[in-house]
């Protein structure tokens, strides 16, 4: 460990994480692209919202766009202790886990698709590009990393912004490493920046840069920018319930549940009920018809549970009720009113109309009618 | 493209010829060990998914390597990488194809700057710079 309490590089933002993309936080999305010109889409869940005011992004190189949400002008306290850390060590005198050595290397270079000889061979050197990899800590992670950069984590991860994103990476090379090298690098907290609003979410950006020595030569920097963020929440409205399909032979059906009536067909020739609604009669054949409305009373006739799959308009477990109607003809819907659990063959039922909202895309609300358990179903 | 012969810089304004990158699986996953970067969300799809993402996606380590690998494949293996700076935007996400371009923006003796740019049916996975020496003359 070769110390470092590193200042900021004059005129610069952005210190070098210690190399690595994991983080203390919960929910690392470490290395993924989210952002910056393009759409961010790595959204990352959980996390509660830091929320507030976003502040105006400033050039800060965001791997993600800035949006520059309204400032609210209420005084950031959280920034302010967060920048507190700037010019802080994050890491210091951290060593490689391993030597720069020739099967990382190929492994590297078969991973990328990358022949260049300059890779192999007795005289072979490092992609340049693997600088990071050679300071990663891996399952077994690093005890390199100070308390400043591990107390500046868990004041962001308090604050909410328990998810990572890795957004920007640059680096420099200044000698090639060799199979054989040895590199230890220290890291310095650059910059905090100001809350930001981006499509991930709210959070800060916070850059490192990091040194990586081999013996006292300089190899390389590496600056590296996270944002580490309270999830935006999931933009991705529920879906409203299936709609029903209308049609000529029931259109008298959903227009009685849309006044609140639930109508049984009546063949006139023969007098039986029928449901669903049908051309004609299953009994003798007649095609004329009228309608009775049903009193509303019935039991469960059979049902069943849903588990899986799950459909996005409901939320399972869930009964499926079949109700036979005190009028004799059964029909297919939700029982309400009572745990799922509860539901029984013979359970007294009550109609009543439920009013479903559409789906966020402008739909109707549904209006359907479902079946309320009337002994509570014990 | 196999990297054989060496290239000079040229000028300002030149374009290197497009690479194509098939974003497999397999890619993500063995650049994100290959980087010694265990994070879930670059080789546990269900997990992955818990976290809000549609499935695991590219680290930053692997386009980087990637963008050097585009840069040293045309200009040869006796080009030297001085710098790489990116930036990420839409993921890489497995079935998705990376389209890696770059225009040379500057031209200093034997060392040029190429803007490099790689775009998948998303938007842009990565933009970014390198700078690039190529040293003149034999080996």
């Amino acid at each position: 460990m070769t110390g470092a309490e590193g200042k900021p590089a004059p005129g610069k933002e952005g210190a070098a994480v210690s190399g690595e993309t994991e983080t203390a936080a919960t929910e690392v999305v470490a290395g993924a692209g989210a952002g910056a010109e393009a759409d961010a889409r790595v959204g990352v869940e959980a996390g509660a919202g830091a929320g507030g005011q976003a502040v105006a992004g400033a050039g800060a190189a965001t791997g993600v766009r800035d949006r520059t949400a309204a400032d609210t002008g209420a005084p950031d306290e959280l920034w302010a202790r967060l920048k507190a850390y700037e010019g802080r060590a994050a890491t210091v005198a951290c060593a490689g886990k391993d030597p720069v050595n020739a099967p990382m290397i190929r492994h590297w270079c078969e991973a990328m698709g990358d022949t260049n000889p300059a890779y192999e061979g007795p005289d072979a050197v490092a992609p340049p590009t693997m600088l990071q990899a050679w300071t990663m800590g891996g399952l077994s992670g690093h005890e390199g990393r100070t308390d400043a950069y591990d107390d500046l984590l868990t004041l962001l991860d308090e604050a909410g912004c328990t998810s990572v994103v890795a957004t920007d990476c640059e680096q420099e090379y200044l000698r090639a490493l060799r199979p054989g090298d040895e590199v230890v690098f220290d890291a310095v907290i650059e910059s905090v920046s100001e809350r930001k609003t981006t499509r991930l979410g709210t959070g800060y950006f916070v850059t490192t840069r990091m040194d990586v020595r081999v013996g006292a030569d300089l190899a390389g920097t590496h600056r590296f920018r996270i944002l580490k963020y309270a999830p935006a929440a999931r933009r991705k409205p529920r879906p409203g319930r299936p709609r029903p399909v209308v049609n000529r032979d029931n259109t008298g059906f959903w227009e009685g549940v849309a006044r609140h009536r639930l109508l049984i067909q009546r063949c006139t020739g023969c007098g039986t009920l029928r449901h669903p609604w049908l051309p004609g009669c299953n009994e003798c054949g007649g095609l004329d018809w009228d309608t009775v409305e049903a009193s509303g009373e019935g039991t469960v006739h059979s049902y069943v549970v849903m588990h899986h799959p799950p459909f996005p308009a409901f939320d399972p477990p869930y009964a499926v009720g079949l109700i036979e109607l005190t009028e004799g003809v059964r029909m297919v819907s939700n029982v309400v009113g009572v745990p799922y659990d509860k539901v029984r063959i013979g359970l007294p039922v009550r109609l009543e109309f439920r009013r479903y909202e559409g789906a966020g895309t402008g739909e109707d609300p549904l209006v359907l009618p479902v079946f309320r358990a009337t002994e509570g179903g014990a | 493209m196999a990297v054989t012969a060496d290239r000079p810089v040229t000028a300002a304004g030149a374009e290197l010829p497009p690479l194509e990158i098939p974003i497999t699986r397999t890619l993500i996953v063995s650049g994100a060990i290959a980087s010694r970067d265990y994070q879930d969300v670059h080789h546990d799809a269900e997990l992955a998914r818990r976290k809000g993402s549609p499935d695991i996606f590219m680290n930053i380590l692997t386009t980087n390597g990637l963008v050097g690998r585009y840069i040293t494949d045309h200009f040869g293996p006796r080009a030297v990488l001085r710098r790489v700076a990116i930036r990420l935007g839409a993921p890489n996400y497995p079935g998705d194809t990376m389209v890696l371009r770059g225009t040379v923006e500057q031209v200093d003796g034997d060392t040029a700057t190429v803007r490099v740019v790689g775009a998948n049916a998303i938007g842009r996975h990565v933009t970014g710079t390198v700078t690039v020496t190529v040293p003149a003359g034999g080996a």
